[in-house]
């Protein structure tokens, strides 16, 4: 497609302007970035880069020329094995419509809006690519900008630019105050403020958020997490879970999730180097399997512990899961009984979530963050038959469990998860 | 607003006043100035200009004796007191026709006579002016006060204008006198010590503060003590005045000095010990005008807490420097004629200089205020010794010391004594109104063979450049 090269602004007021110099003719090949021509007002000189690649394909005004209209079509580009067609010249009618386009952008401003109210979308690229004509030069070269040397130099070292610096002094020379005063937060983005309006509201971070922030941020940045994901056959476990609910009489009722978290400990028993966690100088290997469960409760999620599952049954786990959870929710929980734990779960089951990546509990090492259970197909002895599966997804902390240990830990669970008797062990 | 007689009317026709004056006529003001006794106030009649010319004549002595230095063996020559204030006085009041001519170009209305403010209800302002004859009054939109300052007295001592003399008798002394003390050791004391010395009067300085010229920075001030006991003037610092006894045709004064006090006779006594700001009489007890510690308290813009009253120069807070007058004048008319972008008086961008010899002008902190600030500093020191020029005039004592923060390159402080740094020192000024760093002021050609070589070599001194030293 053909592109016209327009007449720049060189600074904001600038109308009309003179082609003093081509630096290309037709028939260039040009790259993005390439000088085209020189363009001088009664202020200053400015060169011209193509902003695409392409060949000149048309040159519309003559070296010399004097008061072009700022936007009018200087050149043609084409693209390579393009042909100038008739059409492709900007005619007066095609003028036309480009400006009338052009206004009602400027006119709203908001030109993302205008995009759906336009149906030209052709016209529509090329009116926003007039309104920012600056995109043809380097940028250092737009403007010149009056600074004092010492506002310059504090500047620099304060690695503020420049150009967002409104200076004070004669014709708004950039002076020390100036400089001094600055503060990035005051900047005024035109465009962001443009596209945001007024379509957000701000909430005070609670102190719960605060912490959630904290503690993920020094995971991602200070655990090494990788990631390993396995897909369990629940079928038999649902058969299970089925059957102890059968004979409660109302009394309990297993969930998944508690089997998940009596899997889980059967599993680091078998696996105790996956219970672990990093202490820069020391490595702890838990001998207690204490499971901290994410519960989300408003605004945020808090991981109460399911203490020393291994010595517990499900309905044990059950009951403490129902009363921790009921707590949460509360804002009742005591510090114990959350702050600790040796290994973590997520579920997202619930949500229908498939599989998700978990971000570490620090200081643990690992955390499990299970998907939902969905029919699938699946291939058993080459035929396809239809299973209930479960993705579970393991976070590592490299610097505790190394790539095997993590594998071996999933391997162990997903054979429990799917031969729920191996538990009673 | 109703209608009022004026614009502006500006009380004081100092080097504040009738520049504000002027200035305001050039923005289309209509405008009156009211002053009681000299156009040019002070300044140019009894202060900066008159005791130029006397330190005129009192080099050209100094010169004289000195001339067989240039080959010259000059013999017979005759001083008379009497002659050199005359000259004195007729560049004061050659000045001060120019000012009344300079106000009449601009149409500036001016009344001989004492103004000062009457409350009326509404917001114009009303200025009595008590003439010779009669008392007038006028109305304006906007008044400046910049009625200056005179000088200070003890409590224990005035000045009777015979053997204790203010500024305006140690400015036409009848006779030289054989002796004389000068207490205070400001740039007047300085001045007055440096004239007398060299037409050949004993005299002594006696400062309360622990150096001479106590506001230079203390590398300056202890050259300038240097030159002066070696011209034989006695300098008594941290000595306090205790009392002057006045007999006929002398006066002994009682000094204490670390607890020692000592009598010393002589035949005058100026008192230079400051100024005290002309506050009275001007009606300001009636209006919404704060004082602190004896001076006008305005905003940055020069206004008091009155609306359309303003206050410049002297009466306001320091440096009480003529130049910073005429600049506070200009800057709050220029804002009471609505110009944008006005900047504040920036207070560490304001020369001073003083003219004794030898002379004395710096401009921004000295070294100790900088340190104070816990600034990281380059300094430079750059000794007349080494500048071709000054050997060439036969005048090579003195220094120029620059300061720089170290990590900006911002000029903080520049500060000279030796010949002719009260003409160097807007190279300084310049400098930092444009805000140059040492960059600029190195790679700054400057002209061969001149004194301002002095100013670059300073500057590459305190970046280890020096060429010359």
């Amino acid at each position: 497609m053909s592109v016209d090269i327009l007449m720049p602004a060189l600074s904001p007021t600038m109308e009309e302007g003179t082609l003093s110099k081509w630096l290309v003719k037709e028939g260039d090949k040009v790259e993005s970035g390439d000088l085209i021509a020189e363009i001088e007002t009664d202020k200053a000189t400015m060169e011209v880069e193509a902003i695409e690649d392409g060949i000149i394909g048309k040159i519309l005004v003559s070296e010399g020329q004097e008061s072009i209209k700022v936007n009018s079509p200087i050149a043609i580009l084409l693209s390579e094995g393009e042909n100038l067609s008739e059409n492709t010249i900007s005619t007066d009618s095609n003028n036309e419509i480009k400006k009338e386009v052009q206004k009602e952008v400027q006119k709203n401003k908001e030109n993302v809006v205008q995009i759906n109210d336009i149906k030209n979308n052709d016209e529509i690229l090329k009116s926003i690519s007039e309104n920012t004509t600056k995109s043809y030069f380097k940028s250092d070269k737009l403007e010149r900008i009056f600074v004092s040397p010492l506002a310059k130099r504090i500047a620099k070292q304060r690695d503020i630019p420049l150009n967002l610096i409104k200076g004070s002094g004669p014709h708004g020379r950039i002076l020390k105050i100036d400089v001094d005063n600055f503060d990035i937060k005051k900047i005024e983005y035109p465009s962001l403020n443009n596209l945001e309006s007024n379509n957000f509201e701000i909430v005070k971070n609670s102190a719960m958020r605060k912490t959630i922030a904290e503690r993920l941020v020094k995971s991602k940045n200070e655990a090494p997490h990788f990631y390993l994901s396995l897909d369990c056959n629940i079928d038999e476990l649902l058969k299970v879970r089925k059957a102890i609910n059968s004979k409660s009489n109302d009394e309990y009722k297993i969930s998944v999730n508690d089997m998940i978290i009596k899997a889980s400990s059967v599993a680091l028993l078998k696996v105790p180097k996956a219970n672990a966690s990093w202490e820069n100088e020391n490595t702890k290997y838990f001998n207690n399997t204490d499971i901290s469960v994410a519960v989300a409760i408003e605004g945020g999620l808090i991981t109460p512990i399911v203490k020393n599952v291994q010595s517990k049954g499900l309905l044990e786990i059950s009951n403490d899961m129902i009363n921790l959870a009921s707590k949460a929710k509360d804002g009742k929980l005591q510090p114990d009984e959350y702050i600790g734990g040796s290994f973590s779960i997520s579920n997202l089951g619930m949500y229908g979530i498939k599989e998700f990546s978990a971000v570490i509990n620090p200081p643990q090492g690992c955390i499990l963050a299970v998907g939902s259970g969905e029919k699938r197909p699946i291939v058993i002895n080459n035929e396809i038959s239809v299973a209930t599966i479960m993705t579970v997804t393991l976070s590592c902390d490299h610097r505790v469990v190394d790539g095997a240990v993590g594998a071996e830990f999933l391997s162990e669970f997903k054979n429990l998860i799917e031969n729920p008797s191996l538990m009673l062990l | 607003m109703t209608d009022v007689d004026y614009d502006l009317i500006v009380i004081g026709g100092g080097p504040g006043g009738y520049v504000a004056a002027i200035r305001a006529s050039q923005l289309g003001m209509s405008v009156a100035l009211v002053e009681d006794k000299h156009l040019g106030g002070i300044c140019l009649n009894w202060g900066c200009i008159p005791t130029k010319a006397l330190l005129r004549a009192s080099e050209i002595r100094h010169m004289l004796d000195n001339v067989d230095e240039f080959g010259f063996t000059v013999s017979g020559i005759k001083m008379d007191i009497n002659n050199i204030t005359k000259r004195s006085r007729k560049v004061a009041s050659q000045l001060s026709s120019g000012i009344s001519h300079l106000l009449k170009k601009n149409k500036i209305k001016v009344f001989e006579g004492f103004g000062s403010l009457v409350k009326v209800s509404s917001n114009v302002k009303k200025i009595r002016i008590k003439t010779k004859e009669n008392n007038i009054e006028k109305t304006a939109k906007n008044v400046i006060l910049a009625t200056g300052a005179r000088s200070r007295n003890l409590p224990f001592v005035s000045s009777d204008g015979v053997n204790i003399w203010d500024y305006k008798t140690a400015m036409t002394p009848p006779k030289l006198p054989s002796s004389l003390i000068i207490v205070g050791s400001g740039a007047i004391g300085m001045e007055f010590a440096s004239f007398y010395n060299d037409l050949g009067v004993d005299t002594t300085i006696v400062e309360a503060l622990p150096s001479i010229l106590p506001n230079e920075d203390t590398d300056i001030s202890k050259i300038v003590k240097l030159n002066f006991e070696k011209r034989g003037i006695k300098i008594k610092t941290s000595s306090a005045l205790k009392s002057v006894t006045t007999k006929e045709n002398s006066v002994s004064a009682e000094i204490i000095t670390n607890e020692k006090v000592e009598t010393i006779n002589s035949e005058k006594l100026i008192l230079a010990i400051g100024i005290i700001a002309n506050t009275e009489k001007l009606g300001l007890e009636d209006f919404n005008i704060k004082i602190d510690k004896g001076h006008i308290v305005t905003n940055e813009f020069l206004e008091t807490d009155e609306k359309g009253v303003y206050a410049i120069g002297d009466i306001t807070d320091g440096p009480w420097l003529a130049h910073k007058a005429s600049h506070e004048g200009v800057l709050c008319v220029e804002k009471i004629a609505g110009h944008q972008n006005l900047k504040p008086i920036d207070k560490t961008s304001i020369p001073g200089c003083t003219y004794c010899r030898p002379q004395v002008a710096s401009i921004g902190m000295t070294e100790t205020q900088a340190r104070s600030k816990n600034l990281n500093l380059k300094i430079g020191k750059f000794p007349f010794i080494g500048n071709g020029k000054a050997i060439a005039l036969g005048d090579s004592e003195g220094l120029i010391k620059t300061i720089f923060n170290k990590d900006t390159g911002e000029l903080i402080g520049a500060h000279m004594v030796g010949p002719e740094v009260t003409e160097l020192i807007q190279g300084f000024s310049i400098a930092k109104k444009l805000e140059t760093t040492e960059h600029e002021l190195m790679h700054t050609i400057f002209p061969h063979p001149t004194l301002s070589e002095g100013i670059h070599e300073s500057v590459l001194d305190a970046y280890n450049q020096a060429i010359h030293y």
